[in-house]
């Protein structure tokens, strides 16, 4: 299963795990599974009016940052982490 | 031993181009140094009125109330707008292209205060009149009732429970990577706070980290608000026509977003605007957000006749935006052996007076460059009564190198070890788990390194009193984003390129070259145009030293579409398959009867008989920028009369990826190195006790000529971004990150002091020499 990194303000709602594994075969699934184990994620990562990420999180998968974010294909032995989105200059 | 001339170039690429890694001229040259281009205060429109903007006085008031009356029965006046005339969209924050996001309620705040005066300089109302002097003397006119408020200048001030708050809605965000801000809800009775995002990284136990470190340094550094300096001030016109549509011109790095905002802020759909990018005169991030054109598009609604509005260097000044005032502490351990067992920082950043400080890319690349196994990062994110920051070059990164890069040095010095050696020990490459969670993607920072250690430069003895060397190196992440190229092959065989990006620092050239060597043609061949958002798709900001990277891929994927039109317009002539079709060096051929042959222009002269027009074009999302690293060297020498700091030598390496045009690889490292020195030891926004900037000009605000400083040598390294089809990493933005600690490290090794805050202007140093002779140091 793909391990999603739970960033680390947001670990009072995993319990204090830093890493979980849950089904997913892309970010979408991975977040909505993750909302079925620990209620409250998908608010915080999910813009539900927009359909999309919320503003401002970022998605890397595998060490690459995502560019179609929810829609990112992941693999069973994939690394998810949410981080927030750097601008550039 | 490798003779290190000037600029080289160190590849590890053995793949012969033709084009790739030439130095040709840049199109848009000639027009620039003969004064030929156009910028966007060059357009003049007929019966085009004059905007001028009237600012606030105070760094923090209530504005009770605005009476335009006056200004508006000026003769010559043809419109006065407040932020009364301005769309007040919600508060929640939206998403952009590469990484950039902006909430629209703070956006248009900003572009015209609403019911407070933020900082010294915030717009409150607006003028169109027939001339600029006319204007002027109408904003004289404008009556505005203020009640002033005590300001919040500082970070660590502001985060204080009873420091006066710069919104009384902002919500203090600690979930979530939001850091456009958020606004409480009205029946929310959260008390309001200047805190605006708090974040937090871990890796491993960094306690336990510490337990294992024979020495540990800690330390805490501060760096004041610089601005990026840039040329050309800030510019917009704005125009109607009968139909309700807009055309905006104006100096950006991104006409989609001029689009986006202006349109989000008049009130239209962004398909009845149309952006027209002009020349810009330097951006370095602070063109990436706008200021005039909304106003502009108001007022020109209202007077019914075009309106251009430009600022001042004075407003540029107060009324843009420079980067953050820092504050970061840093805790480093390490084994005597030179191996870094633990980190942790805490990063106070201040915003300016709206959410939204460079601190998420500060707390990413701080650590990056090393193998950490425990580390912890927090970030702050605070608003203060200071024009709101915008981006500039490597936001955030610059900072934190100066807290991380000198407290490495502390370490080299308590346990005796090499500085590019210790560097060596620990460096991140592919494979190695960031502080921030996920593993880094192929990087040159050993290669840069070994370089580094390599370069006489770094061997060359240097003599004489209060003489210094330092190194520091640097991390930026770079970005990518959607990007749009279209091409129109002409029959006499030249390309007319139409592409998104704005050139900022000569990427129209890099773009066309990355076309040429597909097609095998001349880059003389190509014309390449930056389109405006009606005749060329979406394309994200020049931002993140994307373009060549983004815009390089929308044009060699443009070009491989149009040798694909052409193999199959061959074959068609050829009456044979495709497959029988190849295309060699800028011709096509038949695979196995050499007497069919027609070169790139033999082909585009038969078009039309062949099908129609060729045009090639392309719209990617590329992942995959691939991370940017340096390593910066320097000498400097202290005057200890004055403590005027003077740099001798200067050399830069840095991971190119691959140099697209090593002329302008070299020029933004350059560039990147110059603005540093200036950021380093003389640049800072003089404050007074009202909250007003007392140096808002160029005379006053000391930022280095030609004059300060020496040939800045560059040393390109290429390790190829196997993402990009020719392994280009951006270059634009990392070159700015070492120069602070760098030159800390060398005033050290000069002066035995360390000067932990910037600017090392002549003051400091002189203090910091004074303090040691007392026995300070």
């Amino acid at each position: 299963m793909p391990e999603v990194w739970i960033p680390t303000t947001m670990q009072s709602l995993t319990g204090g795990q830093h890493r979980v594994q849950v089904e997913g075969r892309t970010v979408r699934q991975v977040i909505n599974n993750l909302e079925q184990v620990y209620p409250g994620v998908k608010a915080i990562l999910y813009d539900e009016e927009e359909d999309d990420l919320q503003a401002g999180v970022a998605v890397i998968v595998d060490g690459e940052a995502s560019q179609i974010g929810l829609l990112e294909r992941v693999q069973e032995t994939s690394e998810v982490h949410f981080l927030p989105a750097i601008g550039g200059g | 031993m490798l003779d290190y001339k000037p600029n080289i170039v160190l590849s590890n690429d053995d793949q012969e181009y033709k084009v790739i890694g030439t130095r040709p001229v840049r199109p848009d040259g000639a027009d620039k140094v003969t004064g030929k281009a156009s910028y966007s205060a060059d357009i003049n429109l007929p019966g085009m009125l004059f905007g001028k903007m009237l600012r606030s006085p105070h760094a923090h008031a209530v504005i009770k109330s605005i009476d335009t009356s006056k200004a508006e029965a000026l003769p010559g006046v043809r419109a006065v707008v407040t932020s009364a005339d301005i769309l007040k969209p919600s508060g929640r924050a939206s998403e952009l292209a590469e990484g950039a996001m902006v909430n629209y309620k703070f956006l248009s705040n900003n572009v015209l205060a609403d019911g407070k005066a933020l900082y010294k300089g915030h717009a409150i109302a607006a003028v169109a009149a027939a001339s600029p002097h006319v204007a002027e003397e109408a904003l004289k006119l404008i009556e505005v009732d203020y009640e002033v408020l005590t300001p919040v200048m500082d970070a660590k001030e502001a985060m204080k429970e009873d420091a006066p708050l710069v919104h009384e809605r902002l919500a203090g965000l600690t979930t979530a990577a939001i850091r456009a801000g958020g606004v409480l809800d009205d029946d929310d009775p959260t008390k309001g706070t200047n805190i605006a995002n708090h974040f937090e990284f871990k890796l491993g136990d960094p306690d336990e980290g510490f337990a294992q470190a024979d020495v540990i340094v800690e330390k805490e550094v501060s760096t004041v608000a610089v601005h990026q300096g840039y040329i050309e001030p800030h510019s917009g016109t704005a125009q109607w026509h009968e139909d309700g549509s807009l055309t905006v011109w104006s100096s950006s790095q991104g006409q989609f977003t001029v689009r986006d905002y202006t349109a989000r802020l008049v009130g239209i759909p962004v398909s009845k605007v149309r952006a027209i990018p002009m020349e810009i005169g330097g951006g370095f991030g602070a063109k990436l957000t706008m200021y005039m054109e909304p106003v502009a598009a108001l007022l020109a609604r209202k007077a019914g006749a075009p309106v251009k509005m430009s600022m001042s260097r004075t407003e540029v000044f107060e009324a843009s935006g420079p980067t953050s005032g820092t504050y970061i502490s840093v805790k480093l351990g390490a084994t005597k052996e030179g191996k870094i067992t633990a980190a942790t920082s805490t990063l106070i950043f201040e915003a300016g007076a709206f959410p939204g400080s460079p601190v998420p890319g500060g707390a990413q690349c701080m650590m990056s460059a090393y193998d950490i196994p425990n580390a912890y990062i927090e970030g702050y994110d605070v608003v203060v009564n200071r024009p709101k920051t915008s981006a500039y070059r490597a936001p955030g990164s610059p900072a934190a190198a100066f807290a991380m890069e000198t407290a490495i040095d502390e370490v080299c010095e308590k346990i005796g070890m090499d500085p590019i050696e210790f560097r060596l020990l620990n460096s991140s490459k592919e494979g190695t788990r960031r502080v921030t969670g996920p593993l880094m993607p192929r990087v040159g920072f050993i290669e840069t390194l070994e370089a580094a250690k390599a370069h006489p430069h770094y061997s060359e003895p240097l003599e004489g009193p209060y003489r210094g060397r330092g190194v520091a190196s640097g991390f930026w992440g770079n970005n990518t984003g959607p990007s749009s190229a279209v091409a129109l092959v002409h029959p006499d065989g030249k390309i007319s390129l139409t592409e998104g990006s704005p050139d900022i620092g000569g990427t129209r050239a890099s773009v066309s070259q990355q076309m040429a060597e597909v097609l095998g043609i001349p880059v003389e061949d190509i014309n390449p145009t930056v389109g405006d958002t009606d005749s060329i798709g979406f394309t994200s900001n020049t931002g993140g030293s994307g373009v060549t990277f983004k815009t390089g891929f929308a044009a060699y994927t443009a070009a491989q579409d149009i040798k694909q039109q052409m193999i199959e317009r061959a074959a068609k002539l050829w009456e044979v398959t495709t497959d029988d079709v190849e295309y060699v060096d800028g011709a096509l051929q038949h695979k196995s009867d050499p007497e069919l042959r027609l070169t790139f222009q033999q082909m585009a002269a038969r078009q039309t008989p062949t099908g129609g027009p060729i045009v090639g074009s392309a719209g990617v999302n590329p992942p995959g920028a691939g991370p940017a690293i340096g390593t910066h060297i320097v000498d400097l020498e202290v005057d200890p009369d004055t403590g005027k700091v003077t740099i001798l030598r200067y050399t830069a390496l840095q991971d190119a990826g691959k140099a697209i045009h090593p002329s302008y690889v070299e020029g933004q490292i350059q560039g990147g190195v110059a603005q540093g020195i200036g950021w380093a030891l003389n640049e800072e926004y003089f404050i007074n006790d009202q909250g007003h900037m007392v140096n808002s000009s160029y005379l006053d605000y000391r930022m280095p000529t030609s004059l300060d400083l020496p040939m800045i040598d560059t040393v390109i390294v290429e390790v190829a971004n196997p993402n990009h089809p020719y392994g280009v990493r951006g270059v634009g933005e990392v070159c700015i990150v070492p120069p602070m600690a760098a030159i800390s490290n060398a005033l050290y090794d000069a002066i035995g002091v360390r000067l932990n805050s910037l600017p090392m202007n002549p003051g400091s140093v002189l203090e910091a020499l004074w303090s040691k002779d007392n026995g300070g140091a």
